[in-house]
């Protein structure tokens, strides 16, 4: 029972990590490498307008969340747009800004233990014989809230629709008239507000410390990648295989294995599958 | 004519086509063309250790010397092969370990453990590296981004190989004259001999894999045969690197997996001009000295080489190297279109 409910709350956690990464993946082609950066920056950015500034703790949430979805647009108009197309190219530009985001974090002295925001409700409940807090509880909640509405927002909105067609032919989006550069930024915009969302729901439950980017980062990529990078399906479908995976591993044989079980995912499925479970991409395409 | 057009054009100088050929040895301006920028890298890194002050400033040329064998590697691998290897930090950890196992437990001195390390570690790294040498572009550089990350992890959850502690009492080199020149000789010897090995034959093919493994395959060679045969080379040098680099820290522990073996020889061949295989060592000697002044501000200094590096990604790609070499063998002109 253990490990259904905290299964459950760990694959929902790893969801909402990778659906940002995912989502402008899918969109812009652009393996966001500045991801785990940006779920930190959130992070520091409520603590601050939360603890530094005394706002609201709604308030100071939203306000982060957009000032990281406007970062995350700044980024990918000022620089990223100049490489698009140059994979490798991406990953080291994106990987160099989230590394400087990262350190020059921790060199303006956001480390240590006192960076802590608030649950958002206190208390703690028994289900089914297993203690859990509320909070986790509606992580799950809002873990569910935003699949649904990621799903009705491409599926029934105008700019959804567009990312949509973006992401299946970009050249035929162009003909009907989708501002391709736009609607990347747009994906980029949205993409750092998932990272964020997900960073102030996940945040409560430990620490803000800068290490925590690089683990976003590499779980996301886990989960993008065993899900078939692009697919959002595949993603929250990984989501629930690596979540339930590493609570197992941690249940038998130590916490010090979660994140080998994200990494050995990452390996195997790119050797052996490297289009992932629900992958769309054409083999030839990605191995000889 | 306000809307008259410009161009820049580029021209060979003539000294360059003089010497292109065997009319290079005709006269001693010629075999100077040719021979002063070589003479003088080589000069200057073998001066290196003489002029700088001071024990600390000669630690910094080892170190430096070693991030120039692994960015050797790094651009091997990715100009020449098409295998962009984001994972510097696996072919140091593991030549570093086996080195200091070597050392510690069976007695092997350092200067024959360092060559037993390379070509067991390149070994190693090869057979772990086989599954994903299919794997192209993005997919092969996040593997092995995974690698080092992997070997960590797993050192400190299973506590093998001395866990968090890792590896103590590894001997030194005989004195620090030694050390100096031996990783100085080192990649002096991997620079030119890398650039000779990517003019033969075997060069020629591992660049049509890059470029076409579709026609390699069709020439009745195996593709996989010589991304191995690459990979071996490129992480049998990182493997070096590592040995020394745990010889000269008399120490060995899970911070050979660590990012900054990844990311600075990286740094450096862009920086330095990717394709040149001399552009990352000048990239080295520039970033490992500007990040040792900037040691006492802590991690300022990993920001300022990602903002370098993230710049020259996305401005400047051709890199240092390039560009200067383009100078030095043509000269440029405006003419009207």
């Amino acid at each position: 029972m253990d490990i259904l409910i905290y299964g459950t709350i760990n694959s929902v956690s790893l969801a909402l990590m990778a659906l940002g990464f995912a989502l402008v993946y899918g969109i812009s082609r652009v393996a966001n490498f500045a991801h785990g950066a940006l779920y930190v920056v959130t992070g520091f950015l409520t603590w601050s307008l939360f603890k530094g500034a005394g706002l609201n703790y709604a308030l100071s949430i939203a306000l982060a969340m957009l000032f990281t979805g406007l970062i995350g647009a700044l980024i990918y108009q000022f620089f990223l747009i100049r490489v698009r197309g140059m994979a490798i190219s991406e990953i080291i530009a994106s990987y160099a800004i989230g590394l400087a985001i990262l350190e020059g974090f921790r060199w303006g002295g956001f480390k240590g233990m006192t960076y802590t925001l608030p649950p958002f409700v206190e208390g703690s409940m028994v289900l089914a014989g297993t203690p859990v807090d509320y909070h986790r509880l509606l992580v799950v909640l809002i873990g569910f809230g935003v699949v649904a509405f990621l799903w009705a927002f491409t599926h029934y909105s105008r700019i959804g629709l567009a990312l949509r067609g973006m992401a299946q032919d970009e050249r035929a989006a162009l003909m009907l008239g989708i501002d391709s550069d736009l609607m990347a930024v747009v994906a980029m915009a949205f993409g750092s507000m998932l990272a964020g969302l997900s960073a102030v729901v996940l945040l409560p439950l430990g620490n803000i410390v800068v290490e925590k980017g690089y683990d976003v980062l590499i779980q996301a990529i886990a989960v993008c990648i065993v899900g078939g990078l692009g697919s959002w399906f595949g993603a929250v479908v990984a989501a629930f295989i690596i979540g339930f995976a590493q609570i197992v591993t941690v249940v038998w044989w130590g916490a010090h294995f979660q994140m080998v079980v994200a990494l050995l995912a990452i390996i195997f499925t790119l050797v052996l599958r490297p289009s992932g479970l629900f992958g769309r991409q054409k083999e030839l395409e990605e191995r000889v | 004519m306000s809307d008259e057009q410009r161009r820049k054009e580029r021209l060979d100088r003539g000294i360059k086509i003089r010497s292109d050929s065997l009319y290079a040895i005709m006269s001693w301006r010629e075999l100077a063309y040719l021979t002063a920028p070589r003479f003088l890298l080589i000069a200057g890194i073998l001066l290196l250790p003489l002029l700088v002050p001071g024990m600390y400033w000669q630690r910094v040329v080892s170190v430096v010397c070693i991030y120039a064998l692994l960015a050797l590697s790094f651009d091997l691998m990715a100009h020449y092969v098409g295998l962009v290897s984001l994972g510097g930090a696996f072919f140091i950890g593991t030549g570093g370990y086996i080195s200091a196992m070597l050392n510690t437990s069976l007695g092997v001195p350092p200067l024959l453990a360092i060559f037993i390390a390379a070509l067991l570690g390149g070994v190693i790294c090869t057979v772990l590296l086989l599954p994903c040498l299919p794997l192209r572009g993005v997919y092969f550089a996040i593997v092995t981004l995974m690698y080092p990350l992997f070997l960590a992890r797993v050192i400190e959850a299973l506590d093998i190989f001395g866990g968090t502690d890792g590896i103590m009492g590894v001997e030194s080199f005989p004195n620090r004259w030694v050390e100096q020149y031996f990783v100085i000789a080192m990649v002096l010897l991997f620079l030119f001999g890398l650039r000779r090995l990517v003019n033969t034959d075997l060069g020629l093919v591992l660049r049509a894999v890059m470029d076409n493994d579709q026609a390699v395959k069709a020439s009745g060679m195996s593709v996989a045969l010589f991304k191995g045969l690459a990979v071996f080379i490129a992480s049998g040098i990182g493997c070096l690197a590592g040995a020394c680099i745990v010889h000269i820290y008399m120490w060995s522990g899970i911070s050979l997996f660590a990012l900054d073996f990844s990311i600075l020889p990286i740094a450096a061949t862009v920086i330095g001009g990717g394709g040149t295989l001399v552009g990352p060592v000048i990239g080295c000697f520039i970033l490992v000295p500007v990040s040792e002044l900037l040691r006492e501000f802590g991690t300022l200094r990993i920001v300022c080489y990602s903002i370098i590096l993230m710049a020259f990604v996305v401005f400047r790609s051709e890199g240092i190297m390039n560009y200067g070499r383009r100078k030095y063998h043509q000269f440029e002109r405006w003419v009207k279109v």
